[in-house]
């Protein structure tokens, strides 16, 4: 994709994050961290790409690690929003 | 010429596989819903499956797109088995990490894991920087394409602030290092001269690839985020947790330009925005400018101490775990506003407690909760929705101030500076401007707090504690609490 189509999506996708952040309730402020760290690690996607790749051992491993970082905060940020989450009940009636 | 090669000809950003081209967008929208599942607790948890179906998708689409391979084009099992261990190790820390956390530590947990995000961030423009064909961002001679360079710049300039920033905010709120603001002398003109040179050495990496201008960028960068957090102060953590969670959602896009990658597009931009949003809220919960904080100095842990030197002596009324029952059980309405002192003693369990039990009486119980109640933005709903208080008598500052009029009492327990009057009416207030919960209007205050001595984050006295429809109630929050429970089911109403 050339840089126009890409720089175009990211614009788009900042008007829509403004929107869906806006109508994210406050009680859940605190899940809405955590679940965006998750997703933020899909730059795991990039480390993938490096660890997978031949002709630089370096980059190789520095892939690797990105992987290790990436993931650690991929499993660790969806577990802890879903405990988090489950934490929220309501009222008895 | 096959439908790939033309791609690749025609895009310059190598050849992008137009199936995992539509997957990649798939996971930027399920990550768009995931966010979206966040507005109201009832969605939530399907929300967050989203997400992590859309992860899956990301994941799995660029293991098959990607596979290694070896030089004669046979699938290098080594590589995948390494790629998967990679996966695994991630998987376990961070499951435990998950479920060990205890969530008053949360802030921390959040600064921990972006600082991950940052230098998983600085880890992948480094690679892309080493073997730049394996991205598709060079051409046959090694040359990294112009725009390329500048998203790279950008990317590890970003990935390392976050980092470097995010391990000081960490440490802050952790207790390893101590909350107040340290104070270099000149940093304004250090940070300033470290960002033009940032900025400065990004514009000459598009001349010229040379290693010694990628890795003092790095280096730079790594540096500014350390000198931009640590003269920010305990009280602007909120702000600053929130700014780095913005910063880590930059990062991710600027690695989405240089690979091309819609996923990673859009995830920056929501998560850059969010916590945009999120500070905004923050400082506006504060009355704080974001300059104001940025530039620091503000809410060391013992500034407090130190403004409050020369106090007059007023009159105020002390109470008793007894009167407070007694208050609360023939009240009609109680409004508990809980602060952040109420966590720290572990109090929130007895709090709910004792909110049971006034409900049994027949009493109306909500709580009130500031913007800024917990160490960042929705923590002491988490906390209380911990202790098991229902959501939905859980209430935001501007739904439920109105409320403090009709109230018989409002019991605040671990708050201070956010029910302090002077806010609005002392223009020569450090906290002036700031919204506060209207607690002097309700018919009696019960204030729960250690001492008479200590006073907030801002350091300043407040006019609540000298009412005549003031009742102090001094001592430890949790015992205090747990004490007003014994007292309600001692009197067998």
């Amino acid at each position: 994709m050339d840089f126009i189509s890409i720089f175009s999506i990211f614009v788009l996708a900042c008007f829509v994050g403004y929107f869906v952040v806006w109508s994210v309730t406050p009680a859940l402020h605190t899940p809405l961290m955590s679940v965006t760290n998750a997703i933020s690690s899909v730059i795991i996607v990039g480390a993938l790409i490096a660890s997978a790749a031949a002709g630089s051992a370096t980059s190789k491993w520095l892939g690797l690690a990105a992987v290790v970082m990436a993931s650690i905060n991929i499993f660790g940020g969806f577990a802890v929003t879903s405990r988090m989450l489950a934490m929220y009940k309501k009222k008895e009636r | 010429m096959d439908v790939q090669a033309i791609l690749s000809a025609a895009t310059g950003h190598g050849a992008v596989n137009p199936w995992a081209a539509i997957a990649y967008l798939v996971a930027g929208i399920l990550f768009i819903l995931a966010l979206r599942g966040l507005s109201s607790p009832a969605t939530a948890q399907s929300g967050n499956r989203f997400g992590m179906i859309g992860m899956t998708i990301a994941v799995v689409t660029t293991l098959l797109t990607h596979m290694p391979k070896g030089a004669d084009g046979v699938l290098d099992t080594i590589s995948l088995a390494e790629i998967l261990a990679a996966i695994g190790i991630g998987a376990v820390i961070g499951i435990v990490m998950a479920r060990r956390i205890a969530m008053t530590a949360m802030p921390q947990l959040v600064a921990a894991f972006h600082s991950l995000v940052g230098l998983a961030a600085v880890a992948v423009a480094a690679a892309a920087y080493l073997n730049p064909q394996a991205f598709g961002i060079a051409d046959a001679a090694g040359q990294i394409f112009t725009v390329s360079r500048v998203e790279m710049g950008l990317g590890i300039a970003i990935g390392a602030i976050t980092f470097s920033g995010s391990v000081i905010a960490f440490l802050k709120l952790n207790g390893n290092m101590s909350g107040s603001p340290i104070m270099l002398p000149g940093r304004h003109v250090i940070n300033l001269g470290t960002l033009a040179a940032i900025v400065g050495l990004t514009a000459y990496f598009t001349q010229d690839q040379s290693p010694w201008v990628f890795w003092t960028i790095t280096g730079l960068s790594f540096a500014i985020g350390f000198l931009l957090i640590i003269p920010i102060g305990g009280a602007d953590m909120p702000v600053v947790v929130s700014m780095l969670n913005s910063y880590s959602g930059w990062a991710a896009a600027a690695m989405g330009f240089t690979l091309g990658n819609t996923a990673m597009i859009i995830t920056g931009a929501l998560v850059g925005s969010s916590g945009a949003i999120l500070s905004y809220i923050m400082c506006r919960a504060m009355n704080r400018s974001f300059i104001s904080v940025i530039a620091g100095g503000f809410g060391g842990d013992d500034a407090a101490a130190a403004a409050g030197g020369a106090k007059e002596q007023r009159p105020w009324k002390p109470g008793s775990a007894d009167d407070a029952a007694f208050l609360m059980s023939q009240a009609e309405n109680v409004i508990i506003v809980p602060g952040y002192g109420m966590a720290v003693a572990q109090a929130q369990h007895a709090l709910r407690e004792m909110g049971d039990q006034l409900k049994k009486e027949g009493v109306n119980v909500k709580y009130a909760i500031h913007p800024v109640a917990g160490r960042m933005p929705g923590h002491m709903n988490v906390l209380l929705a911990e202790a098991n208080v229902p959501y939905d008598e859980v209430f935001e500052l501007e739904d439920i101030n109105g409320e403090f009029a009709q109230a018989d009492v409002a019991f605040v327990i671990g708050a201070n500076d956010v029910t302090n009057p002077a806010a609005k009416t002392d223009k020569s207030s450090p906290i002036y401007g700031m919204p506060i919960l209207d607690v002097a209007n309700a018919k009696t205050v019960l204030f729960v707090k250690r001492s008479m001595g200590g006073v907030g984050y801002a350091g300043v006295d407040n006019d609540v504690f000298y009412m005549d429809q003031t009742m102090m109630l001094l001592g430890d929050a949790k015992k205090m609490a747990d004490d007003i429970v014994k007292a309600l089911s001692g009197t067998g109403h």
